[in-house]
């Protein structure tokens, strides 16, 4: 009836995941008990559930995105004190816990921290920035998001219920094959990455065709903001990348599941070939994480420069080449192969090649603060803790894509150093920038500036002091994801790494302060102009939080920067625009679509992970006949009505002309 | 793309200047979709590429591929696109008699193609030719058999859309689906093309 | 224990140096110096640049009346040209170093020197090393001894998972994978007692999967050698089959002897690849 799973499959027997799981379960229930008690259910439905609105679904993914990089840090700040305490002992997690948490932490950061996190943004922004009423499929919008929460919970079940993987984030076979995983951890992880992986690769779709065919009138393409460059080259990466991805956990599930022969040991299976595609995938996605980074500093260095961003063609032509040099380098991730001299050259120098656009962009953002008048708010503080960080990390992986120096280097904590050093110091960071910047123009109120500062300094202090010592790790022959070791040597530094961690705590104790001070003080904090940075682009000149429709009239674009440049029109002309002719707004209808697929989706994962055929069946009927029943519906769409729009419209006028 | 019948003439171009472009945003959009289906599965193809020779001492294409079922699949495949191009046209023309043997004449020619392919499956399996007989035969069942996998959903989805201009009519909407139909069906002759080559000539050659 | 413990002390002194950095034999040194030449080579502009944004960032604060502001300054075809070519030009220094480090240092490449290499066949089993000396005809576990001086020819294979076989402080590593050999070439220049382990995470007895490397003057290796193989068990595919069963922190232990073309056996699948754990954890039953 149940497949493979039983009461056994629940570890009572363990202390530490049952006490986590508790909490999770707790806080879980807690939060749905008060939220029910408020009476405030029917509101989240209406209005974010089933919400099919850009900005709604930004802010959602944001939100899982910071949820679970409070679970992965959690399995982070576990793994730092396993390895301070493991010295010539066992420490107190053992290695089938160990594996779990370092594979958890890896694929939760990229997966499920990393991947909402920039999707979030672009979605919160470019419809924004380009001067548009939503993304190009708003239904197909909310089903990707709730794809990717599908996947994340899939994978914090397997926390409670069963195992996760203890083969790393990415499953090398054979280990990861049933001959040597025979448990269900392997399986959560690939079921959970699929069904977040077409979530993935449906809001790739949706993007590219918002950023190439959704535009205000007037917004060619030479002429929209670095950020919407950024997202076109990062979903174009996920559209040809995330393919490969499927295909490649595709073979493994068929080998798991049917006796197949793709990486198998037995009967001509090739695990290179499994490196070679999963990395076809694997280095794209460090790009895809990257590039829309990027494009958030790009913005923030413009605007508290108060100057155009420098050099934007070559910003462009920086991001498409970066966007294309993505897939010619998969292969410096295992230099160690032995494939050969010639093919390990060619490799390492394609990817030094990236460093050159790489290079490009940060020149041109030093180049865009020169002449400026700079700014040190929050957000400009991310991005130029990111400059210094981020030429470091840049230059250690350079350092790993000399083939002789990678021999020595290559799955040490020296690699891992540097890809935390990028990661942390490019992606998080950029996260957090684009959460500081942006957040009043979601929200209406803008965060404690104070305690962001505070949390911007305990991180990037944390950081250095929690990864400089991995890289002297890794001179000293220190290999990743080790459950203990016995060398002396060694253990100073990982208590100064445990030390570190314990200071990016305090970081994210402070983050969290900030936000509920600032919820608590969002009066005084409260953005009235929709404008608080003096900003450039076109999410400035609507209302903070924007209308349902974000424009009350499309604006007419004339040149770069473009609402920069019409503040200057403004500013010449000295008398306000006459108030535009105000017409009907049709916007797509909200839709229980996505969360209701998701819903099935979740099912269909859990019940493939333990057998549960009849339950795949019911759920993947369930999700044809919910794709019907949309299918069959007559309205598509709300009218907002002319007086609606000019009465909304009229307050933000008056607001910003009154500033 | 006009000829809808509006009294007011100004709305109604008005209106079919925004349906246009609605109907180009989703075709463009799908057109992406299908391309990322294709990377897919060119990783499938690449995979039987890399394992082709890996028979662990099982039979091998040669040994297994039968062309003349694969050539009547072919013909099948292609005849049915074309079907499938009459149904687009009638579905635009709001002929009804057109979309709908079109459609049929589509799902006929699908559903034959796929009992063919499924005949020859179960017979590779009788033989004990299973995906689980080596690497080789693991990629043929798998590269052939998500092509078929997609074949299927398109059936599925091909009567979905013939009851949906039933219950609906010609609506705008509904068209836009019909044209990605259209497109789907069209890419999975593409692929067909490319397996039969790779898979069938060069196979059965060696 | 505290016989354990005394037997480790030598290899944790030898471990005390940052190994990469403090190397003992040619290909080490050969890549300690690609290594730091890269690094200053990047430094060169990186350097700079930190100090630039560090600077430009506190010059131009809008609080500085000094500053001179250029509020619409964003394009100098000058400095464009500039900002793409210092990139380019260290790209083309490195990927020089790159290029001529690659050929010179393919672990596949025999060592250049007139000594005939000594041939070591290296399987990495769960969780364990096993060192097969064909030509001497003699097996270890765990232990691995070498001759100063002598260029060593490994040649590797897995059991059953991926795993990577690295002495730090003699240089390059190489991943070891079922049902194929991969090549690598290594000297240890001086006496002493090295780290070895493995560097690819392959399951849960990983973090014990490391192994003494002593490289012994010749008459010292040539002892060794007799004195090995007077005693202990002799390898066969009987009792390779039972060591090949999942295992952690195996104490060092030698073999007699070897059965000829056992590595050639488990490398073409002769002898099957070994087992995976003997049953499932208690979520699986």
């Amino acid at each position: 009836m149940f497949g493979k799973l039983s009461w056994a499959a629940v570890p009572l027997d363990q202390p530490i995941p049952m006490i986590a799981s508790g909490l999770v379960v707790f806080a879980i229930v807690g939060i749905f008990a008060f939220v029910t008690l408020k009476g405030w259910l029917p509101y989240l439905w209406r209005d974010w559930i089933t919400s099919v609105d850009h900005k709604r679904i930004g802010v959602m993914y944001v939100l899982l995105a910071m949820v679970m990089l409070l679970r992965g840090f959690t399995d982070a700040i576990m793994m730092r004190s396993q390895q301070a305490l493991a010295y010539k002992g066992p420490g107190f997690l053992p290695p089938e816990h160990y594996d779990q948490i370092f594979s958890a932490h890896g694929t939760l950061m990229i997966f499920f921290v990393g991947m909402p996190f920039v999707i979030g943004l672009m979605n919160l922004i470019v419809p924004l920035q380009l001067g548009a009423r939503d993304v190009a499929f708003p239904t197909l919008n909310s089903a990707s998001f709730w794809l990717t929460a599908t996947g994340a919970l899939l994978v914090n079940i397997s926390l409670v219920v069963g195992e996760f993987a203890r083969t790393g984030w990415l499953p090398y076979p054979p280990l990861s094959e049933i001959t040597y995983s025979p448990g269900v951890g392997v399986d959560y992880y690939l079921w959970a990455l699929q069904i977040a992986g077409v979530g993935s690769l449906l809001s790739g779709v949706n993007l590219v065709t918002t950023v190439l065919k959704i535009h205000a009138p007037g917004m060619t393409y030479m002429r929209m903001p670095m950020f919407c460059w950024t997202t076109l080259a990062s979903n174009l990466l996920i559209v040809a990348a995330f393919p490969i991805l499927t295909a490649t956990l595709a073979m493994l599930l068929l080998d798991r599941y049917l006796g197949f022969h793709f990486f198998t040991n037995a009967a001509g299976g090739n695990v290179m070939m499994f490196m070679n595609l999963i990395w076809a995938w694997g280095h794209p996605e460090v790009y895809i994480l990257i590039l829309p980074a990027f494009g958030v500093f790009s913005e923030i260095v413009s605007t508290f420069s108060g100057k155009p961003l420098f050099g934007y063609r070559s910003m462009v032509l920086a991001t498409m080449a970066i966007c294309i040099l993505a897939f010619m380098v998969w292969l410096h991730h295992f230099f160690t192969m032995g494939a050969g001299a010639d093919v390990n050259a060619v490799f390492g120098i394609a990817t030094m090649i990236i460093a050159v656009p790489t290079g490009v962009k940060v020149f041109n953002w030093i180049f865009t603060m020169y002449g400026g008048q700079v700014v040190f708010a929050t957000p400009m503080l991310w991005s130029i803790g990111f400059m210094v960080t981020f030429v470091i990390g840049g230059m250690t992986g350079v350092l790993l894509a000399v083939p002789p120096a990678d021999f020595v280097l290559h799955n040490s904590l020296f690699l891992v150093a540097h890809f935390h050093n990028v990661i942390i110091g490019g992606v998080v960071f950029g996260g957090f920038a684009g959460y500081s910047y942006w957040f009043p123009k979601a929200f209406g109120f803008r965060l404690h500036e104070g305690l962001g500062k505070a949390a911007f300094w305990c991180w990037l202090v944390g950081f250095y002091l929690a990864f400089m010592p991995l890289y002297v790790l890794g001179f000293m022959g220190m290999t990743r994801r080790m459950q203990h070791y016995d060398v002396p040597a060694w253990h100073p530094w990982l208590l100064l790494a445990a030390a570190g961690a314990v200071v990016i705590l305090v970081g994210v104790v402070f983050q969290v302060a900030q936000l509920a001070v600032s919820i608590r003080r969002r009066a005084e904090l409260r953005d009235t102009t929709g404008d608080p940075w003096n900003g450039r682009s076109l999410e400035w000149s609507t209302a903070s939080p924007p209308p349902p429709f974000n424009f009350g009239v499309l604006p007419h674009i004339e040149g770069g920067d473009a609402y920069w440049e019409i503040k200057q029109r403004a500013c010449r002309q000295a008398t306000p625009d006459d108030e535009p002719a105000y017409q009907d707004i049709e916007m797509p209808r909200n839709s229980p679509t996505g969360v209701i697929c998701a819903f099935f989706a979740t099912f269909a994962g859990f019940a493939l992970v333990w057998h549960i055929w009849w339950m795949v069946a019911a759920a993947a009927l369930g999700a044809f006949a919910t794709f019907v029943v949309f299918a069959w519906r007559d309205r598509a769409e709300d009218v907002i009505p002319a007086a609606e729009v000019a009465r909304i419209d009229r307050a933000n006028r008056s607001a910003r002309a009154s500033a | 793309m006009s000829g809808s019948v509006v009294g007011n003439e100004h709305l109604s171009d008005h209106a079919a200047r925004d349906l246009a472009s609605k109907r180009i945003i989703v075709g463009y959009g799908f057109w992406i979709f299908l391309l990322s289906d294709i990377v897919m599965f060119s990783a499938f193809f690449a995979a039987y590429a890399v394992l082709a020779g890996e028979t662990a001492g099982g039979p091998s294409g040669h040994d297994l591929f039968d062309l003349t079922n694969v050539a009547i699949e072919t013909v099948c495949l292609l005849l049915s696109s074309f079907t499938c191009g009459v149904a687009s046209i009638g579905s635009r023309a709001h002929n009804a008699a057109m979309y709908y043997g079109g459609m049929a004449a589509t799902f006929l020619f699908g559903a034959t193609f796929l009992l063919l392919e499924i005949h020859e499956f179960v017979g590779m399996l009788e033989e004990g030719a299973g995906p689980t007989r080596s690497a080789f035969l693991s990629a043929f069942f798998t590269l052939v058999g998500c092509h078929g996998l997609h074949v299927t959903l398109g059936l599925l989805w091909l009567l979905t859309m013939m009851a949906q201009v039933f219950a609906k009519g010609f609506r705008a909407d509904i068209l836009r689906r019909v044209l990605c139909f259209s497109l789907f069906w069209h890419t999975l002759d593409i692929i067909w093309v490319a397996l039969f080559t790779v898979v069938y000539l060069m196979g059965a050659g060696g | 224990m505290a016989r354990g413990v005394a037997r480790l002390a030598p290899i944790a002194l030898a471990a005390c140096q940052p190994a990469v950095l403090d190397p003992q034999g040619v290909v080490g040194i050969a890549e300690r110096t690609i290594l730091i030449d890269s690094l200053a080579i990047m430094l060169a502009i990186v350097v700079p640049t930190i100090c630039a944004t560090l600077g430009v960032a506190w010059w131009y604060r809008a609080t500085n009346p000094r500053a001179r502001h250029l509020p619409d300054w964003a394009y100098s075809g000058q400095l464009e040209l500039i900002v793409w070519a210092i990139p380019v030009l260290t790209i083309m220094l490195l990927g020089g170093v790159a290029w001529v480090g690659s050929h010179d240092l393919d672990p596949a490449k025999p060592l250049a020197t007139r000594d005939k290499a000594l041939n070591v066949q290296v399987v990495s089993l769960d969780w364990k090393w096993l060192f097969i000396y064909p030509d001497e005809g003699v097996a270890s576990v765990n232990q691995l001894v070498i001759p100063v001086g002598v260029p060593v020819h490994f040649s590797l294979t897995s059991a059953s998972v991926m795993n990577a076989f690295f002495i730090p402080q003699l240089g390059s590593m190489i991943y070891t994978m079922n049902g194929m050999a991969t090549q690598l070439n290594l000297a240890a220049g001086a006496v002493g007692t090295y780290r070895g382990l493995s560097s690819h995470y392959s399951g849960d007895g990983f973090s014990d999967m490391h192994f003494e490397v002593r490289a012994l003057p010749a008459d010292g290796f040539a002892d060794w050698i007799a004195a090995t193989r007077k005693a202990g068990p002799a390898l066969n595919p009987q009792s390779y089959e039972a060591l090949s069963k999942p295992s952690t922190a195996v104490a060092p232990l030698t073999y007699r002897g070897v059965a000829p073309d056992l590595f050639t056996q488990i490398v073409t699948q002769v002898l099957p690849p070994a087992p995976g754990p003997p049953s499932a954890t208690g979520a699986d039953n």
